[in-house]
């Protein structure tokens, strides 16, 4: 079963490469086909996901471990927004209040958290590595905060300065990072392609 | 007419060519790899895990399949096979955590994959498998209380992260945790800089699966993403002469 499974994955994976590099109408249109297949799927997946997330809580709650109370409210409030979603819509008032009163506000306070948690880390850093890099890193990252905050005296030549110095450096060391990234990304996924790596399940 | 197609398929068909012969020499001659401080610490703290009987958290990211950013997502799966083989043995097994339903599923499979292959097949837990939230700070929230209550000795984070990442690392070093960190995303790769002890940085993610023991065709990856690269940096150097000297594309 595994090795059809292999198999099978192996020879959808090449049609769909093919049909994105070759014109060939018959191998264009059994990738769309294809593609449109794997999207349903993924839908569903959220489905499983969630079925998943509901059991990882659940489980939490049978076994009465921490945070369990909190495991509970998660699965009700879940359930209740689901029925509620389905049953009028997603567009309706109710539906966009509780995203309007739950998880923007959720998401505003942790992005507030998130920007002094960056600050305690850029500190941290200085403690657990004082190295060129970490203090050039740090430099720039100052800098940068300098360059861009309002001030009442006009710097804006010295300003241009330090983004357009910070700028070519900066996009230069990007485009290194990306094309490795992207050659390691076209690595794994040939890997794939090749049967080796499979996290479909049939290593 | 040259088109982009035609050049992305050759490119292909290189890296394929130079992937196959490479991993026909390197069973044969196992490379030896540099020392990355990071893959040291997150081979030595699976040993750890097992021994001290904590437990292991790996975070494969919200790297969506459909998209490119797919590819950590898949690099991170590589190592989770690897790790998964090597602590079936535990009382704990390790905890996956992902923002992305597919990746989700896909992660079990691999997990359970590695139980197999171990022997361990009857030690698979489905809900070690978990996705925590679908979007960046829904991923994070569902991810904290797993550092503060699940006993873990140390987390993973391999895959595609943004900056919401500093919220995982800032939890896991509240709990004394050691922390192994890589992202495809150059937010996130700055903020882990910051934030990590031994940081990863840019292709380095996609050589976890070298490092963990995964085998000849994983060592040979690094090999031909060596041999692209120098051809990339000729062709941005022969690029640029050719354009100072006036010869434009």
């Amino acid at each position: 079963m595994r090795i059809i499974t292999a198999a099978f994955a192996i020879a959808i994976s090449f049609i769909v490469l093919l049909g994105f590099f070759l014109p060939i109408p018959v191998l264009m249109s059994l990738r769309a086909v294809l593609t449109d297949w794997a999207v349903v799927i993924g839908g569903i997946a959220v489905l499983v996901g969630i079925f998943n997330l509901v059991a990882v809580q659940m489980e939490k709650v049978r076994m009465r471990q921490k945070g369990s109370v909190l495991g509970a409210i998660l699965v009700l409030s879940l359930l209740g927004t689901f029925g509620f979603g389905v049953m009028f819509g997603v567009d309706d008032p109710l539906m966009q209040f509780a995203v309007d009163a739950v998880i923007v506000p959720v998401e505003g306070a942790l992005m507030a958290i998130l920007a002094i948690t960056l600050v305690y880390a850029s500190i941290r850093l200085l403690r657990q590595r004082r190295d060129l890099t970490t203090i050039l890193f740090l430099l720039v990252a100052i800098l940068f905060l300098v360059a861009i905050m309002p001030k009442p005296f006009d710097n804006s030549a010295i300003d241009q300065f330090i983004l357009y110095l910070a700028g070519v450096f900066s996009r230069g060391g990007a485009r290194g990072l990306l094309i490795g990234i992207a050659l390691g990304t076209l690595l794994t996924g040939l890997r794939v392609l090749f049967g080796v790596d499979r996290p479909y399940g049939g290593n | 007419m040259i088109t982009y197609e035609v050049v992305g398929l050759l490119v292909l068909i290189v890296a394929g060519l130079l992937l196959l012969a490479f991993t026909a020499w390197r069973r044969r001659t196992p490379a030896s790899l540099r020392r990355i401080d990071a893959y040291d610490r997150l081979n030595r703290e699976v040993g750890l895990a097992v021994e001290n009987g904590t437990r292991l958290h790996i975070s494969l990211g919200r790297g969506n399949l459909f998209t490119a950013r797919g590819g950590s997502a898949l690099a991170g799966l590589a190592m989770l096979r690897r790790i998964a083989e090597r602590t079936s043995v535990s009382d704990r097994p390790p905890i996956v955590t992902s923002g992305d339903a597919s990746l989700t599923i896909l992660s079990q499979d691999t997990s359970q994959s590695g139980y197999r292959a171990a022997g361990a097949e009857e030690g698979f837990r489905v809900t070690a498998g978990r996705l925590t939230g679908l979007s960046p700070f829904a991923y994070a929230a569902g991810t904290l209380p797993i550092a503060r209550d699940d006993n873990v000795s140390a987390h993973m984070l391999i895959g595609d992260l943004g900056a919401e990442s500093a919220l995982i690392t800032e939890a896991a070093d509240r709990q004394n945790a050691s922390l192994v960190a890589a992202s495809d995303n150059l937010s996130a790769q700055a903020v882990l800089y910051a934030a990590a002890q031994d940081p990863l940085i840019g292709e380095e993610l996609f050589a976890a699966g070298a490092y963990t023991g995964a085998g000849a065709a994983h060592e040979a990856s690094l090999n031909v993403q060596d041999v692209l690269r120098w051809l990339v940096i000729i062709i941005i150097v022969v690029g640029a002469v050719l354009t100072v000297l006036g010869f434009g594309f």
